[in-house]
Formats: C-alpha cells, structure tokens, sequence
C-alpha cells in the first residue's frame, strides 16, 4: 500500500489570547490518498480554516502548533521543516485557495502579475516567460480573453472570475495537494457550481487531490470520495461519502444531514441543530456535542468519547458506538430546553 | 477623472483666493501702516506721511486697495517692497529658491527616513526593534517645536561648534573661497535648518506609515502572498509596502503646509533669508505688497504641490485611477 499524499498526525493549534487558551484545533488527525479529493465539513467555528492554514504553517501569533503534533507530506514532517523548506512546499507542492476571492488578492497588482509571481518564485522562468505562463493559466480556467484580462486588477473583476485568479494562481506549480477553504461560499449559487466544475475538471486532468473544506454537504456528496466531519476542534466522524450518506452515524453529523436541503424536498423547515458550537477557549467536558445532542446520556458528560471504529473506514466520536440501544431513547437537546441559551 | 480633476482644481482656486483674501485683510487691519513704518523721524510731518499714502493709494477704501492688488497681481505686478526698497518680484526671485532649497531636502529626507523607520517597524510589530524605534519618534513627536530647533542650534552651533549658527553661507570669506569651498560653505549653512525640519516631521511620517503597513499586514491578499510561497519580508516589502505607500502620499499632500510653516520659523531661528524669514520681517514692517504677494506665492505653491500628490495617489491606486 503506497503512503497517503498528506498525514495529519494529532495537530493541535492553539491561540494564546486574552481571553484564554483557544484551543482551536485539538487532535485533530486525517489523511489525503494521492488523487483523492477528501471533504471537510463542520459548522463555522469547528476549526476547518485553522487546520488548512497549519498544514502550510501559516499561522501567525497568538496561535501556535503545540508540539507534538505530526504533518507529514511527500516523507517529510512539514512542521519540522526549515522556514526556506515550508516556502518550498507552499504554492509550488500545496496550493491554496481561499474563502474569498474579493480579499484573495492585492488590489494594486494586475492579476497578470499576480499569477506570474508563483512562477517567478518556484522556477527561473524569465519575467517574460512568467507573463506567458500567466496568460496560459488564465485560458486553462476559462477566462475569455486571457491577455488582456491579464492586464486588469482585481476590482475589474467579478466575484466568480477572481476565484478563477485564485484557482489559476494554486495551479500554476501544478501542485500534488490542493486545499480550498470554502472556495465557492461567497459566490452566487450558479457561479458555484461552475468553480467547483472547473476544480473537479482540472484537477482530474491534472492528478491534483484536494482538501475540500466546506460546510455544505451538498458540495460534499457531489465532489468527494471520503469526508471528515469536524466538530469543536475535533474529528467526530470520518467516512466514505456514500457511508455518510447512508449511515451517518455521529448524531452532529446527522443533525448536518438533517439541515441539508434536498432537491425537490417540500418547502418544510429545514431541521437546523439547536444552539451554537462552543467557544474554543472554554470546551465543554465529557462530550463537546453533549448539549445540543439528542441522545446523549450520563456517560458523555463524564467521558470524552475516542473515536470508535465502527466500520471498514468509517469511525465515530459518539459512545453510540458501544452503547447503540441508547438511540431508542431520544429527548430533547439540552441547548434546545426552555430557559437555556436563547430564552 | 477628469470631472474629479477639476473639482480639485476648482477647490485649490478657492483656498488660495481665501487663503490671500485674509492675509490682505488682517494685514491692513494691524496698527500702523508702511508709510508710518518707514517714515518715522521727527521731522516728517503727518502731511507729508499722508500725502505718500495718498501717494500710494494707501488712503483708498480697503474693498478698492483689494481690487487693484488683485487686479496686478494677476498681471503678475507684485508692486514695490517698501521695506527693502526693491521690486516685490525682486524679493521673491531670490528668497522662493532658498525656501524651496531647504524645504525640498528636508521633505526628502523625513520621507525617505519616516517610510524607512515605519518599514523597519513593521516588519516585526511589537518586536524589540518596534519599541525601540517607537520611543525614540514618540519622543520626537512630543517635543515642541521650537524647543528642538533651539537645542539644535545650541548643541551644534554653540556647545559643539560644528555649523554655523545661520545665513546662507559664510557672511565674511565666502567671496574668497574656490567654487568647491563655496558649494561647501552652503552645504555646511544647511545641515542645521534641514535636520531640524527633518526631525520635525519623520516622526509623524514614521508613525503614520508604520500604522499603514501593520493594517495591511492582517489582510488577505498578505496570507495568499505569503501561501504562494513568499518570505514574510518578500511578502511585506513587495505586497503590504506598495500598498501602504498610498496613504502615506496621502499623507505628503497633507503636510505640505506643515512644512511651510515649519520652514517660517526654522528659518528664523536659523537666519535663512527665505520666504518665512522675509514674510516675518515684512510684517513688522507693514510692508502690505511683500507680505501679501509672499502669501500668495507661497499658498499657490502649497496648494499646487498637495493637488500634484493627489493626482499621485490616483494614478498609484488602480481603483481610483480606472475608476
Ligand atoms: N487568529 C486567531 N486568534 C484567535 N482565535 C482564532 C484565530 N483564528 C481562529 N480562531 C478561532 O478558532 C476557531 C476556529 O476557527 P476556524 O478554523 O476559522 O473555523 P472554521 O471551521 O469556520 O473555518 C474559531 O473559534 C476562531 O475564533
Ligand atoms: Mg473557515
């Protein structure tokens, strides 16, 4: 068996404010096969962007990887690396695209040059030779006109072009791992689904694998063969797509489920899970899903749950898994009582 | 763009047209007059003073005085100094060079030291070398004015002579010096008012640009730029500082009339001949033509000079120069 492309060995990235220890990522462990595109889902705050970020160490003070923590990738610990290593390995080996294209970029630069630059720091390609590389980008993602878009800045664009940019920039060392954080949230639902097209479609052509970070599961069952699902720093429960489709077993991921939309559902109220994640300074003991579960029990306010095995490739953060007959008894959240949180 | 232009236009038309209206007025309203000034012996009669006013037109309405300044002045007669006895035009011809000599170097180096010092800061906020920096303009920053050039010229000129005290060049053996020597001698004249203005006006440079760059380093083009691979001090050289460079020509159309009014009174303490130390001496002297005539020279100058900042601005800033 070949070793994966990328090995998230119990990162831990923690934010030293002052407002206390905000132990943002706490544990956290997965892996990217080479070629695959693995999903990442989670509600805002679980800790999705800070694992991207740390992978490429881009984490800047008060926050910190604690030691201990293991990132390893094409055989070498990125978090051990020489500081001229990491940049070797950023935008030339991973890329990255970002959340938002509208802040992605710097307004002052011609995209053009923008896009040029990764070029000119990974190779000796000539200024010139740069520049033509950077119109070849452009057409690879399918933006009409490369040569004189080249020459526009970011704020000429739309919000769907400018990922394109972003997408372009990530592409051009032809990296082995691409990470996209939320890349398609800020941009309309039409847009959407034609970047994330466009990033199935050459990354495929490319052999590119992806880290697919996202908090819509549509995205996910539509892009990815694997999932993770995150909650509060944590991996709660990790699948194969159609296993988490079928038989989701964490009860978060099945209130995610539950909140999705469906095609050609009625117009009844999505079931949303009641309350809100926690803030990472302060994590819940026992179970940090515990009270906006609807099952938990004594156990989960005294145990925090490992990750239990419950399948070939499937595990889950959920006592469920050793106690199933507790999923009969099902109750109202604790979150969602009168009197707790939102009165 | 070009609608943008000419408001601006329209705008610095209107400062310098307030700006000498009020000079024209203040002046006149002081106690005493030129003639008086000038005529002060005990054997001259207040006839005689009042047939020169008359002379002079000094005896007119001040609405009519007005009119006919402007009037010439726009035909670009200044009139007659009466203080120095020489064309206004004259008087301006060799003090605005002085003026824009010293101010011009100094305005270079406290640029080029305040978006070095901010640069240097920035590069590591809250680091060692950020304090540092930091105390040493915050001191600058606080110190009067006045104060400084005072302790300039006394610890340079006096306690440790090492510059001349004032004046453009040595008074006595500058005739006699080798043109090197003389270009020396100058040289040596302007270290003083020079570093004393300079010190005058980096700090709040300093302090402004290193503002600018600290905001732009937490944005997210900084992160991209430093994801695709470059160093921080690439990215913060190449991305963040051309960024953080816009403000901060914002900020030089700002201070020009800083520096104007910096240059008045280094160059009295320094005894340059210049246009502040000339406007000075004529407004003891109630010379109306000199000062108002310097007043609005100087206010075209400035004015001029800030609108060409933001012209650079906008042609900096593609959002604004495309838009
Ligand atoms: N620079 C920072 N300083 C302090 N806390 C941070 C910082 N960056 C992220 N966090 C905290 O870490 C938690 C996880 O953030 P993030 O990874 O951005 O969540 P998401 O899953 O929405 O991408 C959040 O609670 C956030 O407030
Ligand atoms: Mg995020």
């Amino acid at each position: 068996m070949t070793p994966p492309l990328l090995e998230i060995d119990n990162l831990r990235t923690w934010f030293y404010t002052d407002s206390g220890v905000a132990r943002s990522v706490d544990g956290v462990s997965m892996r990217v096969d080479a070629g695959e595109t693995l999903g990442v889902v989670g509600e805002s705050g679980c800790g999705k962007s800070v694992t991207a970020l740390s992978i490429l160490r881009l984490i800047r003070a008060p926050g910190r990887i604690e030691p201990g923590s293991a990132i390893r990738f094409e055989g070498k610990d990125l978090l051990t690396l020489a500081e001229a290593d990491i940049r070797h390995v950023r935008g030339n080996r991973i890329a990255m695209v970002f959340q938002e294209p509208m802040t992605a970029l710097n307004p002052v630069f011609t995209v053009g040059d923008q896009i040029a630059e990764v070029a000119r720091i990974h190779t000796d390609m000539s200024r010139k030779e740069a520049a033509a590389k950077a119109v070849e980008m452009l057409r690879l993602v399918g933006i009409p006109d490369p040569e004189r878009r080249a020459t526009e800045y970011p704020h000429q664009l739309s919000g769907g072009m400018r990922q394109r940019i972003v997408i372009a920039m990530a592409l051009v060392m032809n990296p082995a791992l691409l990470i996209a954080d939320e890349p398609t949230t800020a941009l309309d639902v039409t847009i959407q689904a034609q970047i994330l097209e466009l990033l199935a479609d050459l990354t495929r052509r490319l052999g590119t694998s992806i880290l697919l970070i996202t908090h819509d599961l549509g995205v996910v069952a539509e892009n990815c063969t694997r999932v993770i699902v995150m909650y509060a720093g944590e991996v709660v429960e990790e699948a194969t797509t159609s296993d988490l489709f079928r038989h989701a077993h964490h009860p978060y991921t099945e209130g995610l489920l539950g909140a999705m939309p469906r095609v050609g559902g009625h117009a009844e109220r999505l079931a949303t899970i009641p309350g809100t994640v926690p803030a990472p300074t302060n994590w819940p003991a026992g179970c940090r899903f515990r009270e906006r579960c609807e099952y938990a029990w004594e156990r989960c306010e005294q145990e925090h749950p490992p990750l239990y095995q419950i399948g070939e490739g499937h595990v889950s953060r959920c006592h469920l898994a050793v106690e199933p007959e507790r999923r009969a008894n099902r109750h109202v959240p604790i979150a969602a009582q009168v009197g707790a949180g939102a009165a | 763009m070009r609608r943008y232009l000419a408001g601006r236009l329209l705008q610095a038309l209107g400062v310098v047209v307030f700006v000498t209206t009020l000079t024209f007025v203040l002046i006149h309203l002081a106690p005493g007059d030129p003639i008086g000034q000038a005529l002060q012996g005990p054997n001259v009669t207040e006839a005689v003073r009042n047939e020169w006013r008359a002379a002079y037109g000094l005896d007119r309405p001040l609405p009519e005085q007005y009119l006919r300044w402007v009037a010439s002045a726009a035909r670009g007669q200044f009139g007659y100094s009466f203080s120095q006895h020489r064309p206004v035009r004259d008087v301006l011809a060799e003090s605005l060079p002085r003026t824009l000599l010293l101010s011009s170097i100094a305005i270079l180096f406290s640029f080029g030291l305040g978006i070095g010092v901010g640069l240097l800061q920035a590069e590591r906020p809250r680091g060692a070398r950020d304090r540092w920096l930091g105390r040493v303009l915050l001191l600058l920053y606080s110190v009067p004015d006045f104060w400084l050039a005072l302790m300039v010229l006394i610890l340079f000129a006096y306690r440790l002579p090492l510059f001349p005290a004032g004046g453009l060049h040595d008074s006595v053996t500058y005739a006699y010096m080798s043109p090197t020597g003389q270009l020396l001698d100058r040289i040596k004249h302007l270290v003083l008012p020079v570093l004393t203005l300079t010190m005058l006006s980096t700090a709040s440079i300093a302090r402004y640009q290193r503002s600018a760059l600290v905001a732009v380093l937490r944005t997210d083009w900084m992160r991209t730029a430093l994801a695709k691979g470059l160093s921080w001090r690439q990215a913060v050289r190449q991305h963040a500082f051309r960024n953080a460079l816009l403000p901060t020509i914002t900020l030089f159309s700002l201070t020009v009339p800083t520096f104007a009014a910096g240059a008045i009174f280094v160059e009295m303490v320094f005894s340059w001949p210049g246009m502040g130390f000339n406007t000075v001496h004529a407004i003891a002297a109630r010379d109306y033509p000199l000062v108002t005539s310097g007043v609005l020279v100087s206010s075209v100058i400035v004015v001029i000079t800030a609108l060409l900042a933001d012209i650079a601005v906008a042609a900096a800033d593609p959002r604004v120069r495309l838009s």
